[in-house]
Parts: structure tokens; C-alpha cells; sequence
């Protein structure tokens, strides 16, 4: 049904363009006043005035059919079944299976005629749909039509549409933020104060709690499991991963920048950026791959042989590899900001006799310092947001240590073991994964807008 | 807005009024004034520019006469921050009349800039782009001839027909700049602006460009914006000079360079500032 | 001004750079010494990441290795006329659907003849990959006349045993005898006498592994003495009293000995068959037969051989018996090895030798479709209104900053997005292409927006102003000049999006694309899964085998983020044009 109206669509509005600029054409052929929009542009007018109706009422007028045949099921049904969410669910299952066939045994006389009601609304609502459609697209044309004249501003009108559609694709960016928000925003608030949902703890216990088990009690029998929701360990354990791999990268990626912008040679350059740029462009689930199948026996193996005891899922080598993968990252933002540090203070530098090093740590990075600085905290949000390294080469345990030899987890994992395989959203365990999501948000977000309004203070700067 | 031209002199910081308009004037324009944001560029300018044939605005940079240049077609719409004031008419009709399709405008201005800006296009499409648009041409080889008949009068066909369809980039920078020409008038114009269309060209070339100027004004009305005195003497038989923003003086080209009333434009002729 | 002209213009104020003495010149040097040191420190930073990316890139490829070729055995299968009913002969289906193991039993046990009981039978048959007899079946179903006759196909081997041939077994050792030996017997347990004391060698391996082992007892007796746990010393003496016995065992050089499973394999090679030595004696072993002796017969000196399987049966993912039988077909002829296609031509399975890629390639492409689809329009548009239709206010100002931090948002939140609002709010269909395509979409447009910016600002304004100056539209000024010119650099941001999103894997986890999905998804609301998710999912199996079909995904994924970044660098640097 819903090709046959967007057939039906596409022909209209090619239909429309084409009788439009026509009608257009053979006016401007007759002679007279000069015309001030070109035949396409009348074309295209009609076009839009035939499309935007069309599909306005396919959008508003589908949910609707499909309410009133919802409602219609359950006139055969007592209230207790319409009121009750799981019935529901069960009755419309059915009489889905009977319009598909597919229904198993011999179906009740209500269950039939419901279905028969079913299918009946809603295929007289999508005729009604579709009519009013049709009618209201050439309603819209015949006005256009009608308009066309040798002063008729269809170009400007067209534009107009124009501009309108490129302003609400400017606003799917907004609309991906709010989504973002309200998601995470709304299961959290459920976690936290939904009275009906068992075992939420308060924001304290969240903010505070040092144990982390979140284990959704599925049967009275099952009891004993005690479920804490300490978000402390994840913490500790995201912080350490990417301290580590700050550790790594920081010194690396800087050194990298410093070396690329101030002393390599073009050709060493036209080298090295793509080895970067290679690395940069590697999926993190290869480099969790690698961290686990590799990094992680390898580090064991060393450690074994100083007589360390390593967990095979040490935050070491989940770091290590993070820290690799962040390098690029580091130093393409370092790269740029100290290339953006202009020419005349090195020359001053140079000037008064300092060697290109004194004149890089005393010159250089004290005037870029801002923009570093800002590099390393978007590393860090990157760090903190990751989630394929973690998953493949951290643990799941949540321990509180310090320890890198330790295995420890983070947000993006749990909110991972939690989320991937069967979820409903009335329980307290998968509405953690969204209060996690939610802290993995903010944190990042706060860390990028200071990051973003550093950079742009050093622009001005320099500007 | 009469006045007494003997008292011209001594009012010399007042801005110069242009004498009775004639009826032969395309270009009318009155009281205009241009602020970017804070600042006011343009004060209170009132010019006429007769047809068929070639005005030049001349000045020191920053004088104002590139921007009143783009109030004639409106350019100065693009710039957000930019207010225009004042009323201009072309053919007695106000260009900056609400109702007005400031398209159209354009179609009937057209416009020549600084550095030569053919579109990275073959040297057929730079100049049936315009005539497409306003769908000037009934058909393909109604637009071949628009297309030659501008080429011709910018005098670029003989160098360019045998590689119509070559990059308009790839042309030397004065048959850049005669391409641009032919691409304004293709569109037949009402009347062609010129922001110093030589600035970037070689004498040679300029040369060529000049003649080709002397050569339109008998079917456009020409204005030019240009920092050469020697230029404007030559192709124009109108100037007007422009200081701070001020049209300090205008008038017959020949008396402007040997008799000007203004002091300041004397300074400039002879070299003292600009 | 003051103060300064105060100062006297002559004495200590008037203080020179010393140049000459040792000390300034040690200085000097020293300056230059940290100058160099500080260098090396900037070149070592970028080594490290290349070794890193190298060290990388080789060791996926060595582990991608054997998921590339595939083993089977080439063997004669005779198929016979009644594999399917009389009237079916020419249905494909029905041949299709025909029990195929009974076959495949027979051809086995025609290339190996001898092998009795169901045990041996088994394990020859295990051999096989459930999916051997598909290339046979689909040889029947196209050419039904072959039904009843002998055909030579190959059988694909089992993950186990491919990964044998690849490389998982263990080096065998064969060694020429120098007296003559008799087998009582030609299956089952028999023993063989070689009266020229044959095994002496062996048998003394056996017993320095066994003092070995002794030894390593009584450590770990006075490590159990010494500990704190409720019942070491209990535990101890019964330790040291095993490592006596063992060391005991071991002095008596000329007592036959067992063996297990954790000493290398002994076997003996005689009369055509093999046997697996379980007691061994300086001149007679007893064993098990594993692959059938011809006869009893006497076998001369160098006519038999003893061969030792170097890795302990316990330390390897194969038996004896798997070997003894793989290593004939080998030294049959009968063991290929070829090009995997299969890896590229099936879709998931729990088999590693039947697992492949197609069903996560089509995954991906789809998804990546519907990202395409919906990212490169919205995203282009969003760019030229901002970039050139926006007012400069504070809403277009907040929409800026928005695109910038959306650049920045950890991918898994938008898998929070895509679950809380296109599966749950919208009732999307899980694991669908269409969810991961959208949610992928929202992913890169910020991506996309930045660089169709960029390169929408990389136009100079003079073609815009030229356009406008012959009367177009700004609207035409911008799609008929600005933005064709703007394509090559919007495309290269585009296929640097998308790669990105090639390469993405956990907002896809949250959307429930980590189903196991043997089928090729057809549309884009079917159940599918995508390479990176792919990847993920084999490298959580246990199997071996799985770890290099995981490296073999790695290394297809890598191959297309190489060509798609290529080719953003090839459009970048051929379309480049500086204004």
C-alpha cells in the first residue's frame, strides 16, 4: 500500500512538472511581457506543491488509520483486554497471524471478526488516505497552475521550498542531540525515580558505591544475588585505562607533532603522515583483536617472567593499545596547533641565538600550550568513550583497583554486556546501561565544549 | 537639489551635488548611503550617469567608489553586515524597490570585477551560462549565436573559436578578462559595471580591454572604477572622483583632469595623496 | 623613560656573549647535545607508532593466513544408483536432500581399507566437515547421470584436521630399524618382538622423561610442605612418595614402561599398518593397532620404522588416531589444499570450515547503503545552508557548536540512541541494515557537514560573484558553480565517513547485530550482521579455527578501509586545485 501511494506519487508529481512547465512554455511563447521565472522553475513549483501535501497527509494520515484499526480490534474485546498492555500485545499478534495465514489452530469467532474489522479499516483508511492525498496534491497544483503568468515569481517561491528543506537538514544535527539527551536523559530518570521499577538504587548509591552487580533478579528464587549498582569501580577502572593510554600517547603523539612540524623533511613527512593517518584509520574491534590475541599473552608472558602475577585481561594492555590508537589523534591536533604558532616568535627566537629545541620548549609549546592542552582532552573523551578495545581486552569484573596488572572494566563495557542480547525496558539492569550512557555523555561533552572554546580562544589569537 | 555652481568652490567640504539630471541619464542616483556594521562608507552620493557612454569613478583605495560600483547592481546584498540607503534608478525605476527581483537587476547590469573570474568552464558554457538562465535563447543555435555575437563584441572569437570548448581558466589573463566581458554582455545588459577590470592585467592587455571599452559605449552605458588617472582619461568621457567616502566632484573627463573645481581633486590629479 | 636614562650608559651593563673560553664551549656543546637528543626523542615517538602499526599489520596477516586456503581430500567416491528413488533421479531437491553420509562412510573406508570398529570408523568419518559432501551434491544435482558411477571430488577436511595440515599438529619422527621384528597380529592389540633390542633408545628417553617428571614431583612436594594451606604436610608425603616410586621407575633401566598420553607418541610402522605403542620394552612393545598390518609376516631390518609424534597427545587438539589416518591420506596423495572461496562465498555457520564472510559483506553493504543514502543529502545540505544561505545569529551559532561536539560524542551513545528511539520509540526491526544504516548515518553527518564546509569554503568567492554579476540566483549561484566545484573535496569527506563507518562496531552491538545470522540478508529490514560485528563475534569463539577466520576478516575489512582511503586521497590529489 504504501508503494502503491508513493507510485502513485512520483507519477503525479512528474505529471505536474511536466503539464506546469508546458503551460509555462506556450505562454512565454505568445508575445508580450518579457516572463520572469524559466519554465522549469514552474515545473519544479508545481513539482513541490504536488510533493509536500502528498506526503504531509501520507505522514499524518497513516498513523491515524492505523489507530482507528487498533481501536476497531478491540470494540470486540471486553476493556480489561484493551487496558492491559500484555493482552493487547497477544491480540494484535494474532490477528496479525491470521491476515498473514500464518495463524496456528483454528481461531476464535471474536478473534476473526476483529480481524476481518482489521484488515476492513484499515484498508478503506488507506483508500481515504490516499484519496485525500491525490485530492489535496492536485488541488494544490490546480492553484499553482492557475498562477502561472508572465509575472509569476516561481523561481523565487521554488527557492524558498529550497531553502526550507536545507534548514531542516541543518536541524537533523539538533534533532540528534535532542534524541541523544532525551534517551539517555529519560531511561535515566526512570532508573532513578520510576516507583514501579525493583531494585533501583538512589543517586547516592549510584554516585557513590563502591560495588557493581548488576544483576537483574529474574525469579523470586533467585533472591539471593544481590544487585548494587556502585558506579565508583567503572570509574576508577575507566580512568586507569585511560590514564594509561594518555601516558602512552601523550609523550608519543607530542613528540610525533613536534618532530613532523619543526624538524622532518618534506619527504619524511609525505612518509610518516599516512603511517599516521593509517593507524588513525584502523577499527578499534582490529585493535581489540590484537590487544587480546597479542598484547595481553605478551604482556602475561614478560610479567610471568619477572614472576608478576597478570591478569590475562590487564588494564595494561587494553591501555597500551588505546594509547596506540590515540597517538594520531594527539598528533594531528598538536600538529596543527603548533603550526598555527606564527613564524616571527620562532624567528625571534632564533634571533637571540637559541638552538630550534630551546626555541621549540621555551618558544614554541608555551604559545601552543593552549591548543595542546585541548588536544589532550578531546584524547581523553576519546579514550573515556572508546569501547571495542575495552570490550575485547578488559575484563568484565568490576574491581576497585589501581592496579594496571589488575583487570578491571569500564562504562562502555558494562553498558555493552548489558545492552547486546535480549533487554526489556522495565528492568533496573538495562536502565543502568542507560544512566552509564548518560554519564559517558556528559563527561564527554563538558570535556569537548572546554576543549572546543580553548581552541577557539588560541584562534583568536593568533588570528 | 540645485546649486549655485559658482559657490561650488568655497563649500568644498560639502558633498558635490550633481547638476540637473538630464533626460538622457540611465543611471539616477540620489542621497546614498552605505553603512558597513559601524561604519559609514558612502555619504550621502547623488550622481547621473548619461547612456552610451563611459563613466569612471576614480579615488584613493577606500574612497568608496567599489562600493557604490556594487549598489548599482546590488552586489552589496551578499555582504550581511552591509546597509544601503538613498534611491537609485535605472531608466527611472528604483532598484531597490521591494518588488523589485534583484535578478533581474543583475541580468540588466552586468558586472566585470577585478581579477578576470571565468567559471572553471569550457569558453561556450562561461558565456551561454547567463543567456540559460533568463532563458534568452529559444534554441540551441540561437544560443550558438548569442554565444559568437558575444564573443565578437568582447573581440575574443577570432582567438578563441577553434577551442570553444577549452577551460575558460586556461585562457592569459587579458582574454580572461575579455571572456568575463563577453559573458556580461551576453545577457544584453542596460548597463556594465566595471571595478578596475585592468588591476591585474598587463599593459598590453589593458591596452586591448580599453579599446574594447571604447568600443562598447556606443551600445552600453559603461561605468569604471579604476586607480588610473591615465586610464580613466582615457576611456571615459565622465568622471567623477570620490574621497571618504564623498563624490567630491564630477563631471565632463576633460574638465575634471585640466579644470577641477575641487581642491582635492586637483591634490589627487597632480599626485599630492591618493 | 626616567629611570632608564638614570643608568650610566657605560660599565657592567655593557656584558658580552664569551665565545671562546672552554667553559662557553662546553656549553655549547652541551646546548647542542640536548638539541640532539631532543630530536632523537621526536623521531623514536613516530618509530614506535610505525613499528606498532607494522608489528599490527604483520600479525594479523600471519594469523589470516590459513583462513584463505582450505584442505580436502581427493578421494573416489562411488555413489550408488539408489542414493535417492527411482522417480526422483532428476530432481534436484531430492539429491539435494539425499543422506549422504553413508557415502561418504564407504569412500573413507575404500581409501583406508582395514579400518574395523565403530570407534576408528568414527573418527575417520569426524575427519570430514559436516559440509564435505556438498560439492559432490551439487556435482549430482546438475548432472543426475552421475548417479551410480565412481567419481573423484574432494571431501572437505574438518577445521581440526585442516588446521593440522596448517601447521597445529606435532613433527614426527621416523627412524630405521637395524633388526628384524614380528607382529602377533594384524588389528586390535597386538605386540611386536624385535629381538635386536630396537627400542633400547626409546626406552631410555622414557626413562629420563620419567626421572624428569620424578624430579619435578619432589619440587612440588616441598612447595606443598611449605605452603600454609589445612592439609600440606598430608598432601606432601604423598607427593614425595610418588616421586620415589617414579625416580625407582627410573633407575631400573631395563623394566618395560608405560605410556601415556602426556610422552611423546612411540609408534611402529610394519607390514603397511601402525601401531601405537602403550608398553614399551627394549625388545618388544605392545600396542594398538591403528592403521591394519597387511600380515604377520616377518618384517626385515629397514623394512619397518619406529616413528615418534614429538608432541605429547595430551598437548595437541588431535589424536593419534587422526594423525595416523591424516598422514596416509597425505602420504597417499590424496590431502589438497586450495584457495578458500568458501570464506567468501557463505554466510556464518558454527563450522569454521563452512563459515564465511558473504553474509556480513552484503550486511555491510547494505547498512552502508542506507548511511550513504541518507548521510551524503542531509549532510550536503546541511553544509550549504550554513556555510552560505545561514544568517550569523545565535541559533545558527548553537547549530555550529552542536555539529562540533556531535563530532565528538563516544560512538556507543549513538547505539543508546539507536536502541532507546529507533527500536523501542519507533519499533524498528532489530538487527535490520535499516537501523544500523540510520544510526551509522547520524554517526558520520557531523563528519560529512565539516567536510562539505570545508570544502564548500575552499571555492573562492569570485565564482560566486560572478555568477551573481550576470544575474543568477544566489540558490543558482551556489548549485550551478560553487558546489560542483565543492564535489571532489565533499566526496573525499564523504568516503572518509564512510569509512569510519565501515570500520564501526559498537552502535551496531547495541541495535542487536550481533545475532547469529547464517542466511545472506536480501533487504535492508532483514536480520543481518556487518564485517566489524562479524569480526568481533568469531574472535569471542573458543575455536581455533575461529581465530583465523576472525584475522581473515580483519584482513578483507582492512582491504576495503585501504581502498577506500586510497581513493579519498587519489580524488584528493587529482581533483586538488589551488585557487
Amino acid at each position: 500500500m504504501t508503494a502503491v501511494y508513493f507510485i502513485t506519487l512520483a507519477c503525479l508529481v512528474i505529471a505536474g512538472y511536466f503539464i506546469a512547465a508546458q503551460r509555462a512554455k506556450s505562454l512565454r511563447a505568445a508575445p508580450g511581457a518579457a516572463f520572469h521565472s524559466l519554465p522549469t522553475y514552474h515545473g519544479m513549483l508545481a513539482a513541490v506543491s504536488l510533493f509536500v501535501p502528498m506526503v504531509l497527509v501520507f505522514a499524518i494520515g497513516t498513523p491515524i488509520v492505523k489507530h482507528l484499526a487498533t481501536s476497531s480490534v478491540f470494540s470486540f474485546f471486553p476493556p480489561e483486554v484493551a487496558n492491559d498492555p500484555l493482552q493487547r500485545g497477544v491480540v494484535l499478534r494474532d490477528v496479525g497471524n491470521i491476515l498473514d495465514g500464518r495463524h496456528q489452530g483454528e481461531p476464535s469467532a471474536t478473534l476473526r471478526s476483529a480481524a476481518t474489522s482489521f484488515a476492513h479499516v484499515l484498508s478503506t483508511g488507506r483508500l481515504i488516505v490516499l484519496g485525500a492525498g491525490v485530492a489535496l496534491g492536485i488541488a494544490s497544483l490546480l492553484l499553482v497552475l492557475s498562477r502561472i503568468s508572465a509575472t509569476f515569481r516561481a523561481r523565487n517561491l521554488f527557492e524558498r521550498f529550497v531553502i526550507a528543506a536545507l534548514v531542516l537538514c541543518a536541524l537533523v544535527a539538533i534533532l540528534t542531540t535532542i534524541g541523544i539527551v532525551f534517551s539517555v536523559v529519560w531511561e535515566t530518570y526512570r532508573f532513578f525515580f520510576d516507583p514501579t521499577l525493583k531494585g533501583r538504587p538512589t543517586v547516592t548509591d549510584f554516585l557513590f558505591g563502591t560495588e557493581w552487580n548488576p544483576q537483574a533478579a529474574l525469579r523470586a528464587d533467585q533472591g539471593d544475588i544481590k544487585t548494587a549498582y556502585g558506579f565508583i569501580p567503572l570509574l576508577t577502572g575507566t580512568l586507569l585505562i585511560t590514564f594509561i593510554a594518555i601516558l602512552v600517547a601523550g609523550p608519543l603523539g607530542l613528540f610525533s607533532a613536534i618532530y613532523l612540524s619543526e624538524y622532518a623533511t618534506p619527504r619524511f613527512r609525505a612518509w610518516a603522515k599516512p603511517i599516521l593517518e593509517i593507524l588513525a584509520g584502523i577499527p578499534t574491534v582490529v585493535l581489540g583483536f590484537f590487544a587480546a590475541l597479542t598484547v595481553a599473552p605478551l604482556i602475561r608472558g614478560w610479567g610471568e617472567s619477572f614472576g608478576l602475577d597478570i591478569a590475562s585481561e590487564s588494564a595494561l594492555a587494553a591501555g597500551l593499545v588505546m594509547g596506540m590508537m590515540i597517538i594520531p589523534f594527539i598528533s594531528s591536533l598538536s600538529d596543527d596547533v603548533i603550526n598555527a604558532v606564527p613564524q616571527s616568535l620562532r624567528d625571534g627566537a632564533y634571533a637571540l641565538g637559541a638552538t630550534k629545541s630551546e626555541t621549540i620548549k621555551k618558544v614554541v609549546l608555551p604559545a601552543a600550550l593552549p591548543g595542546i592542552v585541548s588536544a589532550f582532552m578531546l584524547a581523553i573523551s576519546r579514550a573515556i568513550g572508546e569501547t571495542m578495545i575495552v570490550v575485547m581486552a578488559a575484563g568484565l569484573a568490576a574491581n576497585l583497583t589501581l592496579n594496571p596488572l589488575d583487570a578491571v572494566t569500564t562504562i562502555t563495557v558494562q553498558i555493552k554486556t548489558i545492552l547486546v542480547g535480549d533487554q526489556e525496558f522495565d528492568s533496573a539492569k538495562t536502565l543502568a546501561a542507560f544512566a552509564l550512557g548518560f554519564v559517558l555523555f556528559f563527561v564527554t561533552l563538558v570535556l569537548n565544549i572546554i576543549a572546543q572554546q580553548i581552541v577557539r580562544r588560541y584562534r583568536e589569537q593568533y588570528d | 537639489m540645485k546649486m549655485d555652481m559658482t559657490t561650488q568652490g568655497i563649500q568644498a567640504a560639502q558633498p558635490y551635488v550633481a547638476a540637473k539630471s538630464s533626460t538622457a541619464s540611465k543611471v539616477v542616483a540620489r542621497g546614498v548611503n552605505v553603512h558597513y556594521g559601524e561604519k559609514h562608507a558612502l555619504k550621502d552620493v547623488s550622481v547621473d550617469v548619461p547612456d552610451q557612454a563611459v563613466m569612471a569613478f576614480i579615488g584613493p583605495s577606500g574612497c568608496g567608489k567599489s562600493t557604490f560600483l556594487r549598489c548599482i547592481n546590488r552586489m552589496n546584498d551578499t555582504i550581511p553586515i552591509c546597509r544601503v540607503t538613498g534611491k537609485i534608478e535605472i531608466d527611472s525605476k528604483d532598484i531597490y524597490d521591494p518588488s523589485l527581483d534583484v535578478v533581474q537587476l543583475r541580468a540588466r547590469v552586468g558586472m566585470v570585477f577585478q581579477k578576470p573570474n571565468p567559471f572553471p568552464k569550457s569558453i561556450y558554457e562561461n558565456v551561454a551560462y547567463g543567456p540559460r538562465i533568463h532563458g534568452l535563447a529559444k534554441s540551441k543555435t540561437d544560443l550558438d549565436e548569442i554565444v559568437q555575437t558575444s564573443l565578437e563584441k568582447a573581440g575574443l572569437f577570432k582567438e578563441v573559436k577553434d577551442r570553444l570548448n577549452d577551460s575558460g581558466t586556461g585562457l592569459s589573463g587579458g582574454q580572461q578578462q575579455r571572456l568575463c566581458i563577453a559573458r556580461a554582455i551576453a545577457v544584453s545588459p542596460d548597463v556594465i559595471l566595471m571595478d578596475e577590470p585592468c588591476s591585474a592585467l598587463d599593459p598590453i592587455a589593458t591596452a586591448k580591454i580599453e579599446e574594447l571599452i571604447d568600443e562598447l559605449r556606443s551600445n552600453f552605458c559603461i561605468i569604471i572604477v579604476t586607480h588610473s588617472m591615465q586610464q580613466a582619461a582615457r576611456v571615459s568621457q565622465r568622471t567623477a572622483f570620490f574621497h571618504l567616502g564623498i563624490l567630491v566632484e564630477e563631471g565632463e573627463t576633460e574638465t575634471i583632469f585640466t579644470n577641477p573645481r575641487d581642491e582635492r581633486t586637483r591634490d589627487y590629479i597632480t599626485g599630492r595623496f591618493g | 623613560m626616567t629611570d632608564i636614562s638614570a643608568q650610566p650608559t657605560a660599565g657592567p651593563l655593557r656584558r658580552r656573549v664569551d665565545t671562546t673560553s672552554p667553559e662557553a664551549q662546553a656549553a655549547v656543546r652541551r646546548r647542542y647535545r640536548s638539541e640532539a637528543r631532543f630530536r632523537t626523542y621526536g623521531l623514536l615517538a613516530i618509530l614506535t607508532a610505525a613499528v606498532f602499526l607494522v608489528v599490527l599489520l604483520i600479525d594479523i596477516g600471519a594469523r589470516a593466513l590459513p583462513a584463505f586456503t582450505t584442505t580436502s581430500l581427493q578421494l573416489n567416491v562411488a555413489v550408488p544408483s539408489d542414493l535417492v528413488p527411482a522417480d526422483q533421479k532428476n530432481n534436484p531437491a531430492a539429491i539435494r536432500g539425499a543422506d549422504f553420509l553413508p557415502v561418504m562412510r564407504e569412500a573413507l573406508k575404500t581409501a583406508i581399507p582395514g579400518v574395523q570398529g565403530r570407534g576408528p570408523e568414527r573418527t575417520l568419518l569426524r575427519l570430514l566437515s559436516p559440509g564435505a559432501p556438498d560439492d559432490l551434491r551439487e556435482r549430482l544435482a546438475a548432472n543426475p547421470s552421475l548417479i551410480g558411477t565412481t567419481l573423484k571430488v574432494p571431501l572437505l577436511l574438518s577445521a581440526t584436521a585442516d588446521l593440522y595440515f596448517k601447521g597445529a599438529g606435532t613433527p614426527i619422527n621416523t627412524r630405521s630399524s637395524r633388526g628384524a621384528a614380528t607382529p602377533s597380529g594384524t588389528t586390535g592389540t597386538i605386540t611386536v618382538s624385535a629381538p635386536g633390542n630396537d627400542f633400547s633408545e626409546n626406552l631410555v628417553t622414557v626413562k629420563l622423561a620419567v626421572a624428569e617428571r620424578a624430579q619435578a614431583l619432589a619440587a612440588e612436594a616441598e612447595r606443598t610442605a611449605r605452603s600454609s594451606a589445612p592439609n600440606a604436610a598430608e598432601r606432601a608425603n604423598e607427593l614425595r612418595a610418588e616421586a620415589a616410586a617414579m625416580a625407582a621407575r627410573a633407575k631400573d633401566t631395563a623394566a618395560a614402561e608405560t605410556l601415556d598420553s602426556r610422552l611423546p607418541s612411540l609408534l611402529v610402522e610394519i607390514n603397511g599398518g601402525l601401531v601405537k605403542v602403550s608398553q614399551l620394552a627394549a625388545d618388544r612393545i605392545e600396542g594398538d593397532v591403528l592403521l591394519p598390518l597387511a600380515s604377520t609376516n616377518e618384517a626385515k631390518a629397514s623394512d619397518w620404522r619406529i616413528v615418534t609424534y614429538v608432541t605429547p597427545e595430551s598437548s595437541r587438539k588431535i589424536g593419534d588416531q587422526e594423525v595416523a589416518f591424516l598422514e596416509r591420506f597425505k602420504a597417499n596423495g590424496q590431502v589438497e589444499k586450495g584457495f578458500n572461496w568458501r570464506f567468501f562465498t557463505s554466510g556464518d555457520s558454527r563450522e569454521p570450515e563452512l563459515a564465511g564472510i558473504r553474509g556480513a559483506i552484503v550486511g555491510t553493504a547494505l547498512t552502508l547503503l542506507v548511511t550513504l543514502v541518507l548521510c551524503v543529502p542531509v549532510g550536503v545540505a546541511a553544509a550549504i545552508y550554513l556555510e552560505e544561505f545561514a544568517p550569523k545569529n545565535r541559533f545558527t551559532d548553537i547549530i555550529e557548536v552542536n555539529i562540533n561536539n556531535l563530532a565528538a560524542v563516544p560512538s556507543i551513545v549513538f547505539g543508546l540512541l539507536g536502541l532507546a528511539m529507533f527500536l523501542n520509540f519507533f519499533g524498528l526491526p532489530r538487527s535490520a541494515p535499516l537501523v544500523g544504516g540510520l544510526v551509522l548515518a547520524l554517526l558520520v553527518l557531523p563528519t560529512i557537514i565539516i567536510a562539505s564546509r570545508a570544502a564548500l569554503k575552499a571555492v573562492p568567492p569570485s565564482i560566486k560573484e560572478a555568477a551573481l554579476g550576470v544575474g543568477a540566483s544566489h540558490q543558482q549561484a551556489i548549485f550551478h558553480h560553487v558546489l560542483p566545484l565543492a564535489m571532489p573535496g565533499i566526496m573525499t569527506g564523504t568516503i572518509i565517513g564512510m569509512a569510519h563507518a565501515l570500520g564501526e562496531t559498537a552502535p551496531l552491538l547495541m541495535i542487536g547485530m550481533v545475532a547469529f545470522i547464517v542466511d545472506v540478508p536480501t533487504s535492508v529490514t532483514d536480520a543481518a550482521t556487518v564485517l566489524p560485528v562479524q569480526i568481533f563475534l568469531w574472535s569471542d569463539l573458543p575455536e581455533l579455527a575461529f581465530k583465523a577466520k576472525t584475522a581473515g576478516a580483519i584482513v578483507v575489512l582492512l582491504v576495503f578501509l585501504f581502498v577506500m582511503n586510497g581513493t579519498a586521497i587519489w580524488l584528493r590529489k587529482r581533483f586538488e586545485r589551488r585557487w
